[in-house]
């Protein structure tokens, strides 16, 4: 036993200092904080320890801090996607690959993406090159309204991807709601009060104990949160309960506010309906995904303190809870006081945000639009959605003492075609490479006159 | 082709292609004339009815101009007039006095963008299950229907496309799970309360077919041929051989579907093949060789990068996203620098969308593929990426001799960007089609509202 706990605790050493952290000062490059401040000219950047130290102009280097001239460049900190699904699917149109949505489960909220993410994933290794250094990665509502508990995680090259399990709990109360629960908004909510109920109940009669899940991030191994699906007494539950135990269990720290719910809404009425379980449920730490027609109730989501992950350009009336969407949803919403992010669930990939984040500054230029300046849109794939993800001040910002999460760009981030030339987390440098990389190594030329191309790695 | 265009000027029903065209134009509005299989009344069916809208004589100086075919011109200046490109030039090109001029410093005119592969008005929004008209899945091989029959009008997403990616003209395909999807149209971009009010006049009829997973997918899921990809292939030759026994004998008794087999073994209707995997393309065109028939482009073709040379040799475009990649199997392999290749090999690309949000931002996905090349030595002018949203497409759709170029004669189809379009930051300031002005981002009420948005929340809005 003793000899375990020797073990368990130099591998947590070992996974709170990563061996190849390195330190490192950046200068002459344009800077972004992150903070939605513009970026600045003949900044400096300097990483030790895995952490950010400083950023800015006239920050002087510290002595032995090795420095590379960052001329041309831009560096930014790590950009941070939520919500998506990296790591948990190979191929998202390959059943065997894919474990985005599990429809026949007996379980919805009691899913935990934690233990599932697979930190050799290529779309991890692809978005990693794309400047994405950490993420919200969720299971889709699928087998009913709850979808499980999403994780933060980071998309370093290493075997410890989670920075925050059991980090959100997700819930579809729209169009989506209505058709897993039975057919009508009505059952959705019917279901989801129900469920919270249930919830209350059992967390009082298990004596679930409080804090139960929203932990700090998992790095230095005394602040691994309780998963309250294991933990509390024993109790009996009465018998026309609708949950599981497990997923019951779940839901304990949603009801509590100590886990965020991620509600998946689009239309105004429903974003209306959320702001008003607070009534109900007044502890409920609610976050809103989606927010097509957001820019309708901006006042009211500002007023109620709810940030927002929403889709950047959708501008089509795809569903009929997207009547009003607009290119401007997000522009107004900022306008109105409302924290916040690119949905990087609203995309073809998550390494579209910085594209996406650049057409809100494009759209500040339209008349009668709403778009963003530069740094609030780079802020709304930086910092912001590092708050909501529980990461305030420590990742999506280069403040003094955030996550070494940094990358140096060949140009302005939101611009087209910019990417990364070097990427860190916590302060480890990341190799580029992936699948994509080798097989543009590859097919550099088309020359089979000595061998085949199968040749050429 | 200048034989056969006066007689195609002689039919009825290419009379607007021919009055409001001119030389270059006639050549495509004949073939289309040869193509389409006559009604029982003899003429064409389902006619355009297209006139382009009023326009003013306006000429846009102090820009910079990207032609379309690959030409830039600094300090430019474009003029046109009754619907057509006038001239084009630098700053000393001549300018009637009392027309419209509009200061161009600082911005970009680029010709009218085209996207050739969308299902808008097929799969229109809002995206119910009552909407879902592009593939009629009920048979693998269905040549025998049109696009043109699905698409309606009134879907918003046409208006987007013109409003926020400059999109001018565009060619609504059937979907992808059949192997023979059915006939595709092409249309202009404008407001219409009836399809053959959007028909592009002369633009060749195209044909869509679809490799690979999906129609093995659809049809082995239905526990019927083809399950695999040798059964795509096995039906797909079979049916080209009885359609070439119908196209040699009595093509008089009419048949749907083996009129528009005999329109594509005529060299008439182009075919638009989605196939995503290089080794199925090299299949499909030596298929193509033995039933003599001629693929235009290879839709979604991701591996297209592992093949440029055989592209390149087999004269077949590849119409390509920038950064779809790993979605299905056979888009595994997607690689950033796809376009880039294929330049290098000297084989034709043009980006595509099929999809109602990527229409609006081709020109971004141009960029992007521009960079990805110039990661990898593979330097592309900014003119040369432009022809990849414009004239290539319009090649490709066989309407080059009529748009995709700002050439003197050819349509005005224009757009006024207020930066550099291939930059993130630029957006689509006025757009003209058939030199009457659709778009305009000063003049609120110069944008269309579809019948559908009418009366909802934020109609009129700058989307």
């Amino acid at each position: 036993m003793k000899r375990l706990l020797v073990l368990a605790a130099s591998a947590l050493a070992l996974a709170a200092a990563p061996a190849s952290a390195q330190d490192i000062a950046i200068t002459n490059a344009t800077v972004a904080i992150g903070d939605g401040s513009d970026p600045v000219e003949n900044a400096t950047v300097v990483i030790r320890g895995g952490k950010v130290v400083a950023a800015g102009p006239g920050v002087a280097v510290p002595a032995g801090i090795p420095t590379v001239d960052g001329s041309g460049t831009w560096v930014t900190p790590g950009l941070v996607a939520t919500v998506t699904t990296l790591g948990i699917s190979d191929v998202s149109g390959v059943s065997e690959s894919n474990d985005i949505r599990a429809g026949d489960s007996p379980f919805s909220a009691a899913l935990d993406v934690a233990p599932i993410i697979n930190p050799k994933s290529q779309h991890i290794a692809v978005h990693r090159a794309a400047g994405i250094t950490r993420a919200a990665t969720m299971t889709m509502p699928s087998a009913s309204i709850f979808g499980g508990q999403g994780a933060i995680i980071d998309l370093g090259d290493d075997a410890s991807p989670v920075t925050r399990q059991r980090a959100f709990q997700t819930v579809a109360l729209g169009e989506t709601g209505a058709r897993l629960s039975g057919g009508s908004r009505a059952s959705a909510h019917a279901l989801f009060r129900n469920a919270l109920r249930e919830a209350t109940r059992l967390g009082e009669d298990a004596r679930i104990p409080g804090r139960s899940s929203r932990g700090a991030p998992v790095t230095t191994g005394d602040d691994v949160p309780i998963d309250p699906r294991l933990a509390g007494g024993a109790s009996e539950r009465e018998g026309d309960v609708l949950l599981t135990r497990f997923d019951a269990a779940a839901l304990v720290p949603v009801v509590r506010g100590e886990q965020p719910l991620y509600v998946l809404v689009e239309r105004a009425s429903d974003i209306r309906s959320v702001l008003n379980l607070k009534r109900e449920f007044p502890r409920l730490d609610l976050v809103i995904v989606g927010a097509s027609e957001g820019w309708l109730m901006a006042r009211e989501i500002a007023a109620a303190g709810v940030p927002v992950i929403a889709d950047g350009l959708d501008d089509l009336p795809q569903s009929f809870e997207e009547l009003a969407a607009t290119q401007s949803n997000i522009g107004r919403m900022v306008k109105a006081g409302v924290t916040v992010a690119i949905n990087a669930a609203a995309m073809e990939n998550p390494r579209n945000l910085n594209q996406y984040a650049g057409n809100l500054v494009a759209l500040s230029r339209m008349p009668g639009a709403d778009g963003l300046s530069w740094g609030e849109a780079f802020a709304s794939i930086s910092s912001v959605p590092a708050r909501i993800s529980g990461l305030g001040g420590r990742a999506g910002v280069l403040a003094p003492g955030a996550m070494g999460d940094v990358v140096v760009w060949d140009g302005d981030p939101l611009e087209l075609g910019s990417v990364p030339t070097r990427v860190f987390i916590d302060g480890v440098e990341q190799p580029l490479e992936n699948h994509q990389s080798r097989l543009r190594d590859r097919y550099r030329d088309l020359d089979e006159s000595r061998l085949p191309e199968a040749y050429d790695w | 082709m200048k034989k056969p265009a006066l007689l195609a000027c002689a039919a009825a029903f290419a009379l607007s292609a021919c009055s409001t065209t001119g030389g270059g134009d006639v050549a495509s509005a004949s073939r289309a004339e040869r193509t389409a299989p006559k009604g029982e009344d003899g003429n064409a069916p389902f006619p355009s009815t297209y006139k382009a809208y009023p326009g003013t004589p306006t000429a846009l100086v102090g820009a910079t101009i990207y032609d379309g075919k690959g030409g830039r011109i600094d300090n430019g200046t474009v003029f046109f007039s009754g619907g057509k490109i006038v001239s084009i030039g630098g700053p000393d090109t001549p300018v009637p006095a009392d027309i419209a001029v509009f200061d161009g410093s600082g911005k970009f005119v680029t010709p009218g963008v085209i996207d050739i592969h969308s299902h808008l008005g097929d799969y229109p929004t809002p995206s119910v299950d009552a909407h879902s008209d592009g593939n009629e899945a009920t048979s693998p091989t269905t040549p025998e229907v049109w696009a043109e029959h699905s698409v309606w009008p009134q879907d918003p997403g046409f208006t987007r496309a013109l409003a926020n990616g400059g999109v001018t003209a565009l060619q609504i395909l059937p979907g992808s799970a059949n192997l023979m999807g059915g006939r595709a149209v092409t249309l202009k971009n404008v407001p219409s309360r009836t399809v053959q009010g959007m028909k592009f006049p002369g633009a060749p009829y195209g044909f869509k077919m679809a490799c690979g997973e999906n129609p093995k997918r659809v049809y082995g899921g239905k526990g019927r041929m083809p399950s695999t990809r040798m059964g795509n292939f096995a039906v797909n030759r079979q049916t080209w051989l009885d359609a070439k026994a119908y196209a040699e004998g009595d093509r008089d008794k009419r048949d749907l579907a083996k009129e528009t087999l005999a329109g594509v073994l005529d060299g008439e209707i182009l075919v638009h093949n989605h196939c995503y995997r290089a080794d199925e393309m090299a299949l499909v065109m030596d298929m193509a060789k033995e039933m003599g028939y001629k693929v235009s482009t290879f839709h979604h073709a991701v591996e297209a990068y592992k093949i440029g040379d055989l592209l390149r040799e087999n004269d077949v475009c590849s119409a390509i996203w920038a950064d779809w990649y790993g979605f299905k199997m056979e888009s595994y392999d997607g690689i950033l620098e796809n376009a880039a290749f294929l330049q290098r090999e000297g084989a034709c690309v043009v980006i595509h969308s099929d999809d109602a949000n990527g229409i609006q931002r081709l020109n971004q996905e141009a960029a992007k593929a521009q960079a990805a090349g110039a990661r990898v030595g593979i330097d592309i002018p900014d003119a040369e990426v432009i022809r990849w949203i414009t004239l290539n497409p319009a090649k490709a759709m066989g309407i080059d001799g009529m748009t995709g170029s700002l050439e003197p004669g050819k349509m005005a189809d224009v757009v006024l960007w207020n930066g550099d379009p291939l930059s993130v930051y630029s957006r689509p300031e006025k757009v003209w089609v058939d030199g009457a002005l659709l778009f305009d981002a000063m003049d609120r009420k110069r944008r269309p509202v579809s019948d559908f948005e009418l009366g909802q929340p934020g109609e009129g809005d700058v989307k």
